[in-house]
């Protein structure tokens, strides 16, 4: 069974925030999804609140819950929002890791393990 | 954590994240816990959500049927220079249950917070994680003057089958609270991973 698969069940959606697109793909978006701004894209032309996603996020890769935490805005709006930037190549999304049986998965529980051990 | 070092709100760039949740009752320490993890200053989001439990992504449209504002707390700890671990405190009332549902997504697991005096008030917690079929560890985050039941006697209160762990732990410090978190990576380490996809 697979946890994955019916993600963003429930969310209602509306034109509002998301500049009148219908669908945006927001396929993979997750709380923890790190975002990683591209800086060569320009930023005329976007709405206000895309406008101060890639404000705080050009200096550095943030968590979805960290931006919407610092612009105060509720975590569904937040990617929404994200996901037209995703959508636009703005951003680029780094999803949270879960594991496979691939080796290397094993190999980087075996260093989150060592992390909490050394805090 | 001091506000004017802007460079310590940013993780590493090259960082994957890991995201935890940690569940249970009301006041059974999950704030407590996820500030007392975190390396940065707890931080919250909140959510708004219908009467029938959808939430609600729009800026503007649908004020009339918004009937809660839930908020989540989470935090932050950086455990190498390339993974980030994000714990998420979840609200345990049924009535946030969709949206604890799709925090589970692209969780690597949860921790279930115990108090004893109150055992099956964690019920919940525990069916929201095996109907996930996410791994999980129990914790019981021990309040003075609450029982100490042995393990045995919990694992049965809890009908949690034998193979889950369980630790002891107190939310308020470091080195107890991370062994929740030890406990969890450990036991998802010792599992058959399932095959990788084709
Ligand atoms: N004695 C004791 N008190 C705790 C512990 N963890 C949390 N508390 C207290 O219990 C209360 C509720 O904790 P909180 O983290 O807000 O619970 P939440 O509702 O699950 O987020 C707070 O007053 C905490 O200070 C613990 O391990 N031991
Ligand atoms: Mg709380």
């Amino acid at each position: 069974m697979s946890p994955r698969g019916h993600r963003r069940n429930g969310v209602v959606r509306s034109y509002t925030a998301t500049g009148g697109r219908a669908a945006p793909s927001r396929t993979s978006l997750d709380e923890a999804t790190l975002l990683i701004a591209d800086p060569k894209l320009p930023l005329a032309g976007l709405q206000a609140q895309a406008y101060r996603v890639m404000d705080l996020c050009l200096p550095g890769v943030l968590s979805v819950s960290e931006v919407a935490h610092h612009l105060r805005l509720p975590g569904a709006v937040t990617k929404v929002v994200v996901s037209g930037l995703v959508d636009s190549g703005h951003l680029v999304a780094r999803a949270p890791f879960t594991p496979t049986a691939d080796q290397h998965d094993e190999d980087f529980l075996r260093r989150v393990l060592h992390g909490l051990q050394q805090l | 954590m001091d506000s004017n070092s802007s460079d310590r709100r940013y993780v590493p760039d090259r960082a994957r994240s890991v995201k935890v949740l940690v569940l249970g009752p009301f006041a059974v320490g999950k704030t407590t816990f996820v500030g007392t993890v975190s390396e940065i200053r707890p931080m919250r989001t909140e959510e708004r959500m219908t009467r029938a439990g959808e939430l609600v992504d729009d800026l503007g449209g649908l004020r009339g049927k918004v009937t809660t504002t839930v908020a989540m707390d989470f935090g932050r700890v950086t455990l190498a220079d390339d993974i980030v671990l994000y714990l998420f405190g979840a609200p345990g009332q049924p009535r946030f249950h969709r949206m604890v549902r799709s925090l589970m997504e692209g969780a690597l697991g949860g921790l279930v917070l115990v108090d004893t005096r109150r055992i099956a008030e964690s019920f919940d917690a525990i069916d929201l994680l095996e109907s996930a079929g996410l791994p999980y560890t129990v914790a019981v985050n021990h309040f003075d003057g609450a029982p100490r039941y042995d393990d045995a006697a919990l694992r049965d209160a809890l009908t949690m089958a034998d193979d889950r762990p369980l630790v002891w732990l107190d939310a308020r410090t470091r080195a107890s609270a991370k062994q929740g978190l030890i406990s969890l990576v450990t036991d998802i380490l010792s599992r058959p991973r399932p095959e990788p996809a084709r």
